[in-house]
């Protein structure tokens, strides 16, 4: 219980903290807007800081009072903060979908390179190759496939297309930070393992994996960044209708006319960052006890 | 020493089998669209009240649902596809999907693009043809606030220009060259936003802008100087008709190769007929149509989309010709600014004149006869545009 207290009270303390940033960060904004020039500042024709006018920045108070009013005025609209919360929720489950996907690839991938010499040589420059290639190139490729397929007997919908582009992006800091925890037990430790005349198995699930925690952790937190960030971009290639990628493009068109628009969707979207990277500080806090620093007593 | 040698050959051995029986359970589970398709269109076909099974058809659009697609989505909501036998999905666009390239992939059964775009995706090699051109006009303007006096391409000398690019700039490129301007020298061209506030800023003098969305947004903006919404009297605009130098739009493409089955075909013309009619219902019921767009989930305002639909009625409506037949000198018309207009890279949309059947009037012809049959009026002779009233945002 102690234990877990003094995890827990850390994380209190940083969220503290986040409110604080948040605080910070909306009494910087309305600084900007209070002291900065309506037409920035500009050298040699290129805009150095934003127009302070309230059409590029509007006010902290007019973006959360947009939040309050319906999205459209037609009968049955739901107010903005509704359809983003919908969006959100719809995004958060693609996501999650995503990172699921692409930590179970992303681990096992990271086993079979460890097990076997020639696995790791053939991998692991593809695993790196393949987060150069732009996901802007992938989305279309990826629905092109998915219109043929049916998993299950059930036809492929869009959303899935969206979720395995983003376990596309999450796989790989899984991949490569699991493949270094695999890697990181000394060879003293692996001597005393083999002189036990422990098998593979043994030494994987005594040795290996508890060893690759302190590395996991990191790579999931990464792997849940990169999920959601996928996600949204994904929405936004494919045109996939529900999630908060889409919203934010939608309400950007009205960017001219409802300025403050466009910024409660990009709020939900950072909302949903930090929903996601809380979750992977939560699964921190269940395998706690096998980080090395801290799992030490 | 000879136990250990052995034991990783015995594992990648395992290993091996184990993969195997991984690919074998993807193929298992993969099946291609024909057959799930085929048993949801007997599901849809038994709810019919016609009783015969309607055949799935999907159509892929450029953007997002708006009501630039109004006439497609009033054919679904009131059954012309379906009477048509068609069970008609729309696939909404994306800012990466590519509808000819969808079409030619063979996603979708057809396709709506804007014939240059469409053009340039055939001289790369997708087997597409333009079988209804249902804008027959241009929406394409440049606007500009009154005290810059910008009415014609030749006013733009001088001015900060502002255009999309990606292939969304040639009616502009080709009305300055026809000016006798030439684009880098006599003006400053700047790369446009999708919004128009570079224009209320003043950031340029002049802004591409459909009639039908992006002129709209600056109608629903507030003026700071006043108070009050922009008005149209605040406006200048270049109409690229008027000046000569339009491109042909929203068209719908069929696949080439496809068109030479028998089935196709009919259902092709089913397709175009039922759509035309969708438009004809746009064209005298257009707040009814405003409502099933907004109603289908756009994001965009009442009043936006009720001023989207009537500006689509006018680049469609009146056809003398009937709604969708491509005109030969508007097709030309577009070929030519397509292989002679250069954009700021110095590019022109076709290095060579299309080749093969880019377009052909057989199957609206057919349509149109079917549909003077059942008395829908395909001419829209006496076509009045409403009056819309812009709210602020759209809303």
């Amino acid at each position: 219980m102690r234990l877990v207290l003094r995890r827990v009270a850390p994380a209190l303390r940083s969220g503290g903290y986040g409110v604080l940033a948040a605080g910070l960060l909306i009494l910087v904004w309305e600084g900007y807007k209070l002291i900065g020039s309506p037409d920035g500042v500009s050298v040699g024709g290129v805009r150095l800081l934003p127009r302070a006018d309230d059409a590029s920045m509007p006010h902290v108070g007019q973006i959360l009072e947009r939040f309050g009013r319906p999205e459209v005025a037609a009968a049955g609209s739901p107010t903005v903060l509704v359809a983003v919360l919908r969006a959100m929720w719809f995004s958060f489950r693609v996501a999650l979908a995503g990172w699921f996907g692409g930590v179970v690839v992303g681990m096992l991938l990271a086993l079979l390179m460890q097990r076997f010499r020639t696995a790791r040589d053939a991998l692991l420059p593809y695993v790196v190759v393949s987060q150069t290639v732009p996901l802007v190139a992938i989305a279309p490729v990826v629905v092109g496939w998915g219109g043929n397929l049916a998993v299950f007997g059930q036809p492929w919908q869009p959303w899935q297309s969206v979720a395995v582009i983003s376990g596309y992006l999450a796989f790989f800091p899984v991949a490569v930070g699991m493949l270094r925890g695999l890697d990181s037990p000394t060879a003293a430790q692996l001597g005393l393992m083999h002189s036990c005349a422990a098998s593979y198995w043994q030494t994987l699930i005594r040795l290996r994996l508890p060893a690759s925690v302190g590395h996991l952790i990191p790579a999931l937190r990464l792997a849940a960044a990169a999920s959601v960030v996928g996600a949204i971009v994904a929405e936004i290639s494919t045109g996939t209708r529900g999630g908060i990628g889409r919203l934010i493009i939608e309400y950007a068109q009205s960017a001219t006319g409802d300025p403050p628009k466009p910024w409660t969707a990009l709020l939900g979207a950072a909302a949903l960052g930090l929903v996601a990277a809380g979750m992977v500080g939560l699964a921190d806090l269940a395998l706690g006890r096998f980080t090395p620093a801290k799992g030490a007593r | 020493m000879r136990r250990t040698d052995r034991r990783p050959a015995r594992r990648s051995a395992l290993f091996g089998l184990g993969a195997a029986l991984v690919v074998a359970g993807l193929t298992a589970c993969s099946t291609t669209t024909g057959t799930s398709s085929a048993s949801s269109s007997t599901s849809a076909g038994a709810s019919a009240s016609g009783g015969g099974a309607l055949k799935p058809v999907k159509l892929q659009l450029q953007w997002f649902t708006q009501a630039q697609f109004a006439g497609y989505f009033a054919a679904v909501d009131q059954g012309f596809y379906k009477d048509a036998g068609l069970d008609v999905q729309i696939l909404e666009g994306g800012v990466d999907i590519v509808p000819q390239t969808v079409l030619a992939q063979g996603q979708a059964d057809y396709a709506i693009a804007w014939v240059p775009k469409a053009l340039a995706s055939r001289e790369q090699g997708a087997g597409i043809t333009d079988v209804a051109q249902i804008f027959q006009r241009s929406g394409t303007l440049q606007v500009s606030f009154k005290d810059k006096n910008i009415t014609k391409a030749a006013d733009l000398k001088g001015k900060k220009v502002g255009n999309w690019g990606f292939g969304n700039e040639f009616e502009l490129f080709a009305g300055i060259t026809k000016a006798g301007l030439a684009a880098g020298k006599d003006l400053t061209l700047v790369q446009q936003q999708f919004d128009m506030q570079a224009l209320l800023k003043g950031d340029i003098d002049a802004a591409q802008a459909m009639i039908y969305n992006e002129y709209a947004q600056v109608l629903e903006a507030k003026n700071a100087a006043t108070g009050a919404l922009y008005k149209p009297e605040d406006f200048n605009a270049i109409d690229w008709n008027a000046e000569g130098t339009a491109m042909l739009q929203d068209a719908i493409w069929a696949n080439t190769e496809k068109l030479s089955d028998a089935a196709y075909q009919d259902q092709t013309v089913k397709f175009i007929a039922a759509s035309l009619e969708g438009w004809a219902f746009c064209r005298d019921n257009a707040s009814k149509c405003r409502d099933i767009v907004v109603a289908k989930g756009s994001k965009l305002g009442a009043s936006h989309q009720l001023w989207q639909t009537n500006e689509i009625n006018k680049l469609i409506w009146p056809s003398p010709k009937g709604a969708g037949v491509i005109d030969q000198a508007a097709w030309d018309q577009t070929v030519k600014i397509a292989l002679e207009a250069k954009n700021a890279e110095g590019k022109t949309v076709l290095t060579k004149a299309p080749e093969g059947l880019a377009y052909t009037n057989d199957y609206v012809n057919k349509a149109i006869e079917l549909l003077k049959a059942d008395g829908v009026d395909v001419n829209g002779t006496s076509f009045a545009p409403i009056t819309v009233e812009l709210k602020e945002g759209g809303a």
